[in-house]
């Protein structure tokens, strides 16, 4: 038996002590590898934490903390998004001499943000989850204005706005959940996930689908569900990419974890059907809005932002299909998703740096200049298309079944006419970038990629290339029971 | 629960100063100038405060004073003041880029208020109390909710923005207060919590925008479309 309070210490004492390290040595060489170390101790942790997870809800830690399978595994996607970060930051990092002296702040700061997001999923207060949301926002705002243009800084103002006033509307749709409980469980009582599930079943319908629906828009502002999506491309596109992973691969799942909870309430109350059609829909808008601008879109990071978009949509369709398959294709796409975002972002930050542009225009004859990383690049675009032999491919798949005996089999068909035109639009960007007309001859790019720049490629893409050919029984197993375990 | 057994003096001060706070927004959305938006944001958190407090006397949650002192503090002083030093140091004394008139702009928050009232009502009868002061409470807190993303959407600066922030959370304090008095561990978290968000971030990011994308209003924020 795996002791959780203190693995769950450990997972929050290590990384603050990491933090203070890097702000008391102030070098940015040591930043560095404090970072690493501490990313390799985070993976370690929640992997531990997640082959250990029982098959039932836990609360322990005065009432405070709450672990699931569902928790477990997006803090599991956390981890392993933070550890590859880490590992291409130091490379990315390094073909930025001008950010040198700030380095060790960049690194305490990607650190805090990786802090932020292990604490929320763990919180068993919706309160305290939103608080912990609001901070992940505030941390990872000064990360995406890290570089300082104008651009950055833009982007990290709209995200700070947009966001805080999204998770506003959240935190009022939480007080009324709340005020619904009062009239059955007197004046003041814990505010937990299980409580407001135990009351809902008396909360009048209006009431309960007034709180569910500021909650669902609220964090779905921080998910980027459409039309809430408008600071994401920004923010995405913006901040250093690894940093952009970070927010793309693992800070998402959380804010749909959210969601998912405050859905399994309306689920419990018996409106079932509403609040998956609602969250379903979202989901649909986010999938036509992604494709409608990846069609005509020009940057790199800004392509992949609306990639993330899409990547939530099919994440909020799996939700609110609802049922064991789509919710197991659902949890196979997070992880997918992160592994290959990761993937597609570091590549992006390769061929930025080495062609000085954010342009796909610019990026010109790719596989000429990068044979290695530029493969992994097109590959990974392959990938996060979801064509086979991809793990996308398996979990989009059984997304799309087990909508088919849902409530909305309408849906399924949008999806996945969605899905074709966004691979359409993917592998016509890719084809100008490596078939295209030659670079002007003062563009050739010159820049050498080191292996921190490529081994965290290569170490998203064995595990999304395995998960497409062969989907583990025991993960298939653990989906089941996280399905029948309230979230 | 507090709201089924009120006397009929506490129902009415809860009444008077409840709607004192919507009135006040409604001077932040015809002001201009910066500093009197400043001023009235900083007498609505007083109000709130004073709810607070009278809440913890007539419903006898003594923990509530507590809350009421640190609303006065933090958001009816310190805020206030900060924010008003973070205007002065800018140099922005006035909104100029404001899309309707101060009367639109009012006829338009008169219409929310309606909006927001119609929504409560029917929250009200859904839960039986429809002549009770929660109707109210709901009416000011969805107003204050939609008056502040209406000064968000109809003003262009960035300090503007922040108080439209801020007067969407005093929407969610003020409502809160009243229905759901029995919550106040949260509240002191999010008290503490938006001094920080406010402070730190918004501050930090609204200096670093004037120095290096040479402005403070959104509308020339136009770099990144698409």
């Amino acid at each position: 038996m795996v002791n959780f309070d203190a693995l769950i210490a450990a997972l929050w004492i290590i990384p603050a002590v990491a933090i203070l390290l890097m702000l008391a040595i102030r070098r940015p060489h040591w930043a560095e590898y404090i970072n690493f170390g501490n990313s390799i101790v985070v993976f370690g942790l929640t992997l531990t934490m997640l082959v250990a997870v029982p098959d039932k809800t836990l609360v322990t830690g005065a009432q405070l903390i709450l672990l699931t399978p569902l928790g477990a595994w997006v803090l599991f996607c956390v981890g392993l998004v933070y550890l590859l970060a880490s590992i291409y930051a130091i490379g990315y990092m390094r073909l930025l001499p001008e950010e040198k002296p700030r380095l060790h702040k960049y690194y305490a700061l990607q650190a805090s943000f990786a802090l932020t997001m292990l604490i929320a999923p763990l919180m068993n207060n919706p309160g305290i989850f939103w608080i912990a949301i609001d901070f992940t926002t505030i941390v990872s705002a000064f990360l995406v204005g890290f570089e300082r243009e104008a651009e950055c800084i833009e982007a990290a103002w709209k995200y700070l706005i947009i966001v805080s006033a999204g998770l506003a509307l959240a935190l009022l749709g939480i007080i009324l959940f709340y005020w619904g409980g009062t009239f059955t469980l007197g004046p003041t009582y814990a505010l937990t996930w299980a409580n407001l599930r135990e009351v809902a079943p008396h909360v009048p319908e209006t009431l309960l689908f007034l709180a569910f629906l500021l909650t669902l828009v609220g964090f779905g502002t921080k998910v980027g569900l459409a039309p809430m999506h408008t600071w994401l491309p920004d923010a995405h596109s913006e901040g250093p990419a690894p940093v952009s992973a970070m927010l793309s691969g693992s800070l998402l799942n959380i804010a749909l974890l959210g969601i998912y909870r405050f859905l399994s309430i309306v689920d419990s109350g018996g409106y079932s059907v509403m609040g998956h059609t609602a969250l379903l829909v979202l989901g649909v808008i986010s999938l036509f809005i992604a494709g409608m601008f990846i069609v005509r879109q020009d940057g790199a990071k800004r392509m992949l932002a609306y990639s993330s978009l899409e990547h939530m949509g099919v994440l909020a369709i799996g939700f609110g299909f609802g049922g064991p398959l789509a919710f197991a294709g659902a949890m196979y796409h997070m992880i997918n998703h992160s592994l290959t975002k990761s993937m597609m972002f570091f590549g992006a930050g390769n061929m930025m740096r080495a062609y000085g542009t954010k342009s796909m225009s610019q990026m010109r004859r790719v596989l000429r200049y990068y044979p290695v990383s530029g493969a992994l690049w097109l590959l990974g675009a392959v990938a996060i298309t979801g064509a086979p032999p991809f793990g996308l491919f398996l979990s989009e798949i059984t997304i799309l079944r087990g909508g088919i005996l849902s409530a909305n089999p309408w849906a399924v068909w949008v999806m996945a006419t969605l899905l074709i035109l966004i691979f359409i639009a993917f592998m016509n960007h890719f084809r100008r970038m490596i078939w295209g007309p030659e670079p002007e001859p003062g563009a050739v790019p010159t820049l050498r990629l080191s292996v921190w720049n490529t081994l965290p490629m290569w170490l998203a893409f064995v595990p999304i290339l395995v998960l497409g050919l062969w989907w583990p029984e025991g993960l298939w197993h653990f989906f089941q029971q996280a399905f029948r375990v309230q979230p | 629960m507090l709201i089924f057994h009120l006397g009929p003096l506490a129902a009415s001060l809860f009444s008077l100063l409840a709607i004192l706070a919507l009135v006040l927004s409604f001077v932040m959305l015809a002001s201009h100038w910066l500093k009197n938006h400043v001023y009235a944001f900083a007498a609505e958190s007083w109000t709130i405060a004073a709810i607070s407090a009278s809440i913890g006397y007539y419903g006898h949650y003594p923990e509530l004073y507590l809350i009421a002192v640190l609303t006065a503090i933090f958001r009816g002083t310190m805020l206030p003041y900060l924010v008003l030093r973070l205007v002065n140091r800018l140099d922005i004394q006035r909104e100029f880029t404001p899309l309707l008139k101060p009367s639109s702009s009012m006829v338009l928050g008169a219409a929310l208020v309606i909006f927001s009232y119609e929504v409560a009502r029917q929250l009200g009868v859904a839960l039986h109390l429809t002549d009770n002061i929660a109707v109210l409470a709901l009416t000011c807190m969805f107003s204050l909710k939609l008056i502040g993303f209406l000064m968000m959407i109809l003003r262009s600066e960035a300090i503007s923005h922040i108080l439209g922030l801020l007067v969407i959370e005093n929407g969610i304090f003020l409502g809160s207060q009243i229905l759901v008095p029995g919550m106040p561990d949260l509240l002191e978290l999010v008290i503490i919590f938006d001094l920080l968000i406010i402070v730190f971030a918004f501050g930090m990011l609204v200096r670093l925008l004037k120095v290096h994308a040479g402005t403070t209003s959104s509308r020339g924020l136009q770099k990144l479309v698409g």
